[in-house]
């Protein structure tokens, strides 16, 4: 019976904590270096350059998985991601075109994101659909309203700093990188910070790890549903509006199975789908290995299909390799 | 005045009625045991006192006032804890996290860990177990010491009164000591203990008083020690019961299965008996000691080394965890029962309703098992109704090796004669039987040989008349490693 349940004292050590973030971070120096030997110019595909285009296109992805790791901690999972990153850039882009100040567009978009959110939580908490049904409703909803504010076509935003959100090359080279993907760092830090030391963090581990011990330790179980799913929109309104910057306009029709790409970085950084685990750092290494995979193969000459082949084989050998990992673990400590 | 008073309290699911009016008193500081068989209402009772359901009638005082949770938070506010038999923790947070999760200690939602590894210490250390680390992941400790974290968390919170449900289910003997002195402690400050147990044995070392529920009603109450086992056991089943008596030996046949030297690191290092048809082996020793890693070897669950020879048809595994492994919950009894044998009423893969309905009802009416009818889902039943279920299926694969891992653990008195009698029944059809048990009494009542395991090997099989209880713990805990 005791099989999977070390004898008492045999806690795991305080050290195993951190192989959740080191296994992720060998996969991706195994990438970074690969693909320097394969590319045979380790020096293009190390340049600053290079660098710099990756990280900028790993914003959008990693921006959501910051939001879509509390969800996947907490034993959910959220589909509507690309909905909302369309829905979000649009509404920035309209409320632009209106003569919005930037700011307060940019606030507009990322509200929206958070408002879907709320809609999320609501329908899984009160209407007690499944996370999985009630987002993927979410994700032909949200995608709907994209189209109907953009009156289903591209929306044309006039040129403002918002445009400098994302851009490969920053307009001030001592920033090195684009200023998003530095709010990009400070947010993973503010969460990886959050989830580790605050009640509320705390909480997601606590739900995802057993619904039912928490509730019966009167913990508003529905209510801080409703919270993750909220903050979590948040965060996919503020990659919608990345999205915009990127592409400088609000298109209705973009992100297209972004959800997947998020929820394959929350994977691959150790998250698990069962609840209980996962970690925003991971989950940012997740979303960098699968930027430096697209890159590689595009700097490979690759088709797109064999990208595509790849990256679906990484995230099953990742969790492949991490259940193996837990496995040889809950054993030692046996 | 008592501290908590429930009077004439029903409860109704659907058809059958859980609970049909229930009067019982428990006072402060003392420990209170309910017992009765499983599916007599002692953990809807329970569950109405912790909030998660609500009476249809009847009230409850706490304190001379009235009580009605609508939740667990507001039962909790109330200062009333309930351990479930299935323990209620967290495992992937640390022990700290759990003693004081819902009632974290904060400043401005940040959270004061340094507090709450010292709240969470000092608790540990009033019950002697400071050597549990408060930064430990609580799913890395043992069944025991996840307990002591459960009732850290009740004490931490203020409880006046505590109700356990089936805590030593899962426990060995050492623990059960442990957790009875941790019980006593939480007695000796005035916090009412309500405890549901199956053994009587048990219930009269730590209880004082009791109260029998049986089919939903309170039959009788009073002090322990003024009531006999037989007067209790009568209450409980409302009908005399035959106690386990040893059973007659049969004339064992020929070899059924061998095993040599069977070893699966780290748990089981070595086990060699053998077991005839008609023959009936039991398996004693520890938690933790092996045993259960023995029949998961035998039957290919885990990877093992050694010899294994099957002179016979079909194995049949009964897995001590019902719930997690033994049953699939949310199907009818007809596809539990016939799920190891679908063949025998499917035709081209396709299933005959009827017949698959028709062979589970004549395995229910064999088990005895309590149900509206086969097309019920197992999930609705009583726990020894389940078990019933769960040993029904391996009367419908009707293989001729049997391991049963716990057969009759946390079932109520009446479920566990049908269970024993139907043991008895197959073993006399000639089938050979292997069964696992922390119950003393079960093995001498049912086994022709038991074999002891101690720390991974095997000691040789017996005949019970050479065994008492002492030389089986004798051998189970005795000696060196």
């Amino acid at each position: 019976m005791s099989s999977v349940i070390p004898e008492r004292g045999a806690a795991q050590p305080r050290g195993a904590r951190w192989i959740n973030v080191f296994a992720p971070a060998l996969g991706l120096l195994g990438v970074v270096v690969l693909f320097a030997i394969l590319t045979g110019a380790p020096e293009r595909y190390l340049s600053a350059t290079n660098l710099r285009v990756v990280l900028a296109q790993t914003v959008i992805v990693a921006l959501g998985a910051i939001g879509m790791t509390m969800v996947i901690i907490s034993g959910g999972i959220d589909l509507s991601v690309g909905s909302v990153i369309a829905l979000a850039s649009v509404v920035t882009a309209v409320l632009l075109r209106l003569g919005w100040a930037p700011f307060a567009a940019v606030l507009a978009g990322i509200v929206a994101g958070g408002i879907v959110g709320v809609v999320n939580g609501l329908a899984i908490t009160k209407l007690k659909v499944v996370p999985f049904i009630a987002t993927l409703g979410m994700l032909g909803i949200a995608r709907g309203f994209a189209k109907y504010f953009a009156n289903q076509q591209t929306v044309n935003a006039p040129a403002t700093w918002i445009n400098e959100l994302a851009v490969t090359f920053p307009a001030h080279a001592w920033m090195l990188v684009a200023p998003g993907v530095w709010l990009t760092v400070v947010l993973a830090a503010f969460m990886t910070l959050v989830l580790r030391n605050t009640v509320f963090g705390r909480r997601i581990f606590a739900i995802g790890s057993n619904e039912a011990a928490a509730r019966a330790c009167g913990i508003d179980t529905d209510r801080l549903k409703i919270w993750i799913y909220s903050a979590a929109g948040l965060f996919f309104g503020l990659a919608g509006v990345t999205q915009m910057s990127r592409l400088r306009q609000g298109d209705p029709t973009v992100a297209v199975g972004v959800e997947l790409d998020v929820i394959a970085a929350v994977v691959i950084g150790g998250g698990s789908l069962n609840g209980g685990e996962g970690s925003v750092p991971g989950a940012m290494i997740g979303a960098l290995i699968m930027s430096l995979l697209r890159n590689g193969c595009q700097q490979m000459g690759w088709p797109n299909y064999v990208q595509e082949i790849i990256i679906g084989a990484i995230i099953v050998v990742a969790v492949a390799a991490d259940r193996h990992r837990a496995a040889r673990a809950a054993e030692r400590t046996a | 005045m008592p501290l908590l008073h429930v009077q004439s309290v029903t409860k109704r699911f659907g058809a059958t009625m859980a609970l049909d009016g229930v009067d019982f008193q428990v006072d402060a500081g003392g420990v209170h045991a309910l017992i009765g068989e499983n599916g007599a209402g002692k953990s809807t009772l329970l569950n109405i006192l912790s909030g998660l359901i609500r009476q249809d009638s009847g009230s409850i005082l706490l304190h001379g006032s009235s009580y009605a949770p609508r939740n667990p938070a507001e039962a909790r506010r109330a200062g009333i804890a309930h351990i479930h038999q299935e323990l209620a923790i967290a495992p992937h947070l640390s022990v700290a996290e759990n003693i004081l999760l819902g009632a974290e200690p904060s400043a401005f939602g940040r959270l004061r860990r340094g507090v709450m590894h010292a709240r969470a210490e000092a608790l540990l250390r009033e019950f002697g177990r400071e050597e549990i680390d408060p930064g430990a992941r609580t799913g890395a400790l043992s069944l025991a010491d996840q307990q002591v974290v459960e009732i850290c968390r009740a004490l931490a919170f203020d409880a006046r009164i505590i109700l356990m449900d089936e805590p030593t289910s899962s426990l060995q003997r050492a623990d059960v000591e442990r957790l009875f002195g941790v019980i006593r402690q939480v007695r000796d400050r005035g916090i009412a203990v309500v405890y549901i147990s199956h053994f009587l044995e048990e219930v009269r070392e730590i209880a004082a008083r009791y109260t029998v529920l049986r089919d939903g009603r309170s039959i009788g109450s009073g002090a322990l020690e003024e009531a006999g086992d037989e007067r209790l056991i009568s209450m409980m089943v409302g009908r005399p019961i035959e106690t386990a008596a040893a059973r007659e030996p049969s004339a064992p046949g020929e070899v059924a299965l061998e095993v040599h030297q069977l070893a699966a690191p780290p748990r089981l290092r070595s086990a060699t008996f053998t077991v005839r048809r008609g023959e009936i082996l039991g398996i004693a020793g520890l938690i933790g000691s092996g045993r259960s890693e023995l029949i998961r070897a035998l039957y290919g669950l885990i990877p093992s080394t050694g010899g294994i020879a099957l002179h016979g048809r079909g194995l049949g595994y009964l897995s001590e965890d019902r719930k997690g492994e033994g049953l699939a919950l949310q199907l009818s009894i007809a596809d539990n029962v016939t799920m190891s044998r679908f063949s025998s009423c499917a035709r081209g893969g396709w299933i005959d309703r009827h017949l698959q309905a028709r062979q589970a009802a004549a395995v229910m009416e064999r088990v005895r098992v309590k149900a509206p009818g086969p097309r019920t889902i197992v999930q609705r039943l009583s726990g020894g109704n389940q078990q019933k279920v769960a040993f029904g299926r391996l009367l419908h694969q009707d293989a001729d090796v049997l391991l049963l891992d716990e057969p009759a653990r946390g079932i109520d008195i009446g479920s566990k004669s049908d269970i024993y009698r139907e043991i008895a029944e197959l073993a006399a059809q000639g089938k050979a039987i292997v069964i696992v048990s922390s119950y003393l009494p079960e093995l001498f009542a049912i086994c022709d040989r038991i074999a002891v395991m101690r720390r991974g090997v095997l000691s040789a099989a017996r005949p019970v008349r050479e065994w008492t209880p002492d030389s089986i713990m004798q051998t189970a805990i005795g000696g060196a490693a």
